[in-house]
């Protein structure tokens, strides 16, 4: 277990037993602020900068609240000032330009940006959106980001000598922005790196990327990485020496058809566990998570396990999202209990 | 020896079609095209169609394509749309962050005649029409087979449908491409090589036009090229972008066919190719060959154009149309 895990703790908590409960970051916008969005691009709209910062800064704080209503451990804002995960952090790196949406399926776009130049830090990315989060919560907040792998990956590259090299230049600015979010008070940071499901061989350049990210990060702050939808035998169990804390993986969608892949060798970091799936708008049931979470059980101690949904919910409606998390605490309060009582057995401990 | 420059079709929709189809349709994937699309949507391919095959003739391209506004899954699409095929979840496409429906073969391929129709529209807008289908291989991997049983059937079975399907495209097609990436991102084993050459032959036989089987993301297996020199395709294209040493290699050791396709424009980098680079491309790969007379060589991107923003798609084009021409 890693020793930074105690600090996420919430005050008075009721058992002894802690599931860490968190989640993967993304959660469905208000349609307000999307209507707030559109009426700030109107040029013929009365809606200015400042009025849209307020309708960021509300939503931010409804959904932080939201988070804390569900009874998470560790809350985010629900990302309400990002509009995708490529996107937010191409638009403040000097080196990336936007040329128009490309297709991902179907008339789903995004817009795909192209390096055209050394990729260089110029504003702060999240430290105000952190900030702001933190002034608004009573629990700890965690700030997922972009990976730099990812954000190499999903772009276009003109400028670079391979995606390797962009990757790794990207990898320092990451580096730089945590050193400001860790002296603004930041104690969790997520890297969120999905292009590795796509191109697993890559799993040594992730690692090379995240020894950059966290050079010069106190210990105190918990690094976590989030890899969502792929075959993880390819890249298990290299994921073991990458320089993080905690592991963030998708295993609820493939209903645990992947678990067995982590139990051998034996899963030395934190485990957070996906135990809700973010693609089914039903909300799973207060049992079905139980047992779910006790299937995490099968490859870490209690000690090591965080428990949150499988990825971001962005796409789910908001009243689903909030119900899978609200029973994703009771859940894992209940097992906690249930393990205080020494009613359940851990496999991981055999 | 003659330059053409074409395409290898799938297009990115133009800004003005791609916001009113995906107000007309939606976004979610039983929204995706059916292959019975009403008056409204019909019209709006219908204008992107038009628009597409401007942009091709306004850049000087040798070749136009129909564009494929309608493939919503990519080379899936003639699977997509036919009767006896569901289709199921999304599904990634290739090692690519694009996905499609994963098309469930449910019942015999019968005709279909939805590319021909496609081409008929193209054809009284073009004076040379390049038709672009998926190769037999490829879609057999693309595909999931719940009818024919085993998969040398289900590669048979798509082999005839496509045949059939090329066989009633208008007398206007001068050439058909036959996009074949699957042959270079697997390893064809067992007899494979060979019987995935007699699909795309029996596509080659049907065809009343110049036939061109094009495979990209690398290049084919020394056995497969050398059945695929068997068949009855005009050309063979090569991917110079991400296998130049690989393919030059091949064409040395065993020769091509009569004439040769070059993808030599990188069809998923927005970094534009100049005229000048192109033909340095074709010159370097014409260096390379000991014998390198073709009655045609083609010059195209390696891959489909759909994975660029539009004024970068465009781009390409008109640096495709500028290079090339007649040439001794």
């Amino acid at each position: 277990m890693s020793e930074n895990r105690e600090q996420f703790r919430p005050p008075g908590h009721e058992n002894d037993h802690f599931l860490l409960t968190t989640v993967v970051g993304s959660y469905p916008k208000p349609s307000w602020l999307n209507r707030a969005r559109d009426l700030h691009a109107d040029p013929e709209s009365e809606f200015d900068d400042e009025d849209w910062r307020e309708a960021q800064d509300d939503a931010s704080r409804l959904i932080t609240n939201e988070h804390e209503r569900a009874g998470l451990d560790v809350v985010v804002d629900g990302e309400m000032r990002r509009n995708e995960m490529v996107e937010f952090f191409a638009d403040r790196i000097d080196g990336y330009e936007f040329n128009g949406p490309v297709k991902v399926w179907g008339h789903n776009y995004f817009d795909k940006p192209s390096v055209t130049g050394e990729v260089e830090y110029d504003e702060s990315w999240l430290v105000s959106e952190y900030e702001f989060t933190a002034s608004v919560a009573d629990r700890p907040v965690k700030v997922p980001i972009t990976g730099p792998y990812t954000l190499a990956s999903w772009s276009f590259n003109e400028a670079y000598d391979g995606e390797e090299a962009l990757a790794y230049d990207l990898a320092d600015l990451v580096n730089e922005e945590i050193e400001k979010l860790v002296a603004a008070g930041a104690r969790y940071i997520q890297i969120d790196e999905p292009a590795l499901a796509t191109t697993p061989d890559d799993h040594a350049i992730v690692g090379e990327c995240l020894e950059r990210i966290v050079s010069g990060i106190p210990d105190d702050v918990r690094i976590g990485l989030h890899v969502c939808y792929g075959d993880y035998s390819r890249i298990y169990p290299e994921l073991l020496d990458f320089p993080v804390h905690e592991l963030d993986l998708e295993l609820a969608n493939g209903d645990y058809d992947q678990l067995d892949v982590l139990k051998q060798p034996e899963f030395t970091k934190d485990l957070a566990l996906g135990v809700v799936d973010a693609h089914v708008a039903e909300v799973e049931s207060v049992e079905q998570i139980e047992r779910n979470i006790r299937k995490g059980l099968e490859v870490v101690p209690p000690e090591q396990l965080t428990v949150s949904p499988d990825c971001g919910v962005k796409l789910l409606p908001r009243e689903v999202a909030y119900g899978k998390m609200e029973n994703l605490v009771t859940a894992a309060r209940n097992v906690e209990a249930e393990l205080d009582a020494g009613e359940i057995d851990v496999p991981a401990r055999d | 020896m003659t330059v053409v420059s074409t395409t290898l079709g799938l297009f990115p929709l133009p800004d003005d079609a791609r916001e009113r189809l995906a107000d007309l349709k939606g976004h979610q994937k039983e929204d995706l095209v059916s292959g019975d699309e009403p008056p409204d949507i019909e019209a709006a391919y219908d204008e992107a169609r038009d628009d597409l095959l401007t942009r091709q003739s306004d850049a000087g391209l040798d070749r136009t394509v129909e564009g494929q506004a309608r493939w919503d899954d990519m080379l899936a699409h003639p699977l997509a749309v036919h009767e006896n095929v569901r289709t199921e979840g999304i599904v990634r496409y290739y090692d690519n962050n694009n996905f499609y429906r994963d098309p469930v073969v449910t019942g015999d391929l019968t005709h279909s005649g939805d590319l021909a129709r496609d081409l008929e529209k193209a054809s009284a807008l073009s004076d040379d029409l390049q038709a672009v289908v998926p190769g037999p291989y490829s879609l057999s991997r693309l595909a999931t087979d719940e009818h024919y049983g085993s998969s040398q059937e289900f590669l048979a079975a798509l082999g005839d449908f496509l045949a059939g399907e090329v066989e009633s495209f208008p007398d206007a097609v001068e050439t058909v491409f036959v996009l074949e990436p699957s042959l270079a991102t697997e390893t064809l084993d067992g007899g494979e090589d060979e019987r995935a050459a007699a699909a795309i032959d029996g596509v080659a036989a049907a065809a009343d036009a110049e036939v061109v089987v094009q495979s990209y993301w690398g290049t084919y297996g020394e056995k497969l090229h050398a059945h695929l020199l068997d068949t009855d395709a005009s050309a063979l294209g090569y991917d110079l972008v991400t296998a130049h040493d690989d393919a030059t290699y091949l064409v040395q050791e065993y020769g091509t066919l009569d004439s040769v396709s070059l993808g030599v424009v990188d069809g998923q980098n927005t970094l534009v190719e100049s005229p000048d680079t192109i033909d340095e491309r074709i010159e370097w790969f014409r260096d390379q060959i000991p014998v390198s007379e073709f009655d045609t060589v083609y010059a195209t991107p390696n891959t489909e154009l759909f994975y660029l923003p539009v004024n970068k798609f465009q781009a390409k084009l008109r640096a495709l149309g500028a290079a090339g021409g007649d040439r001794e």
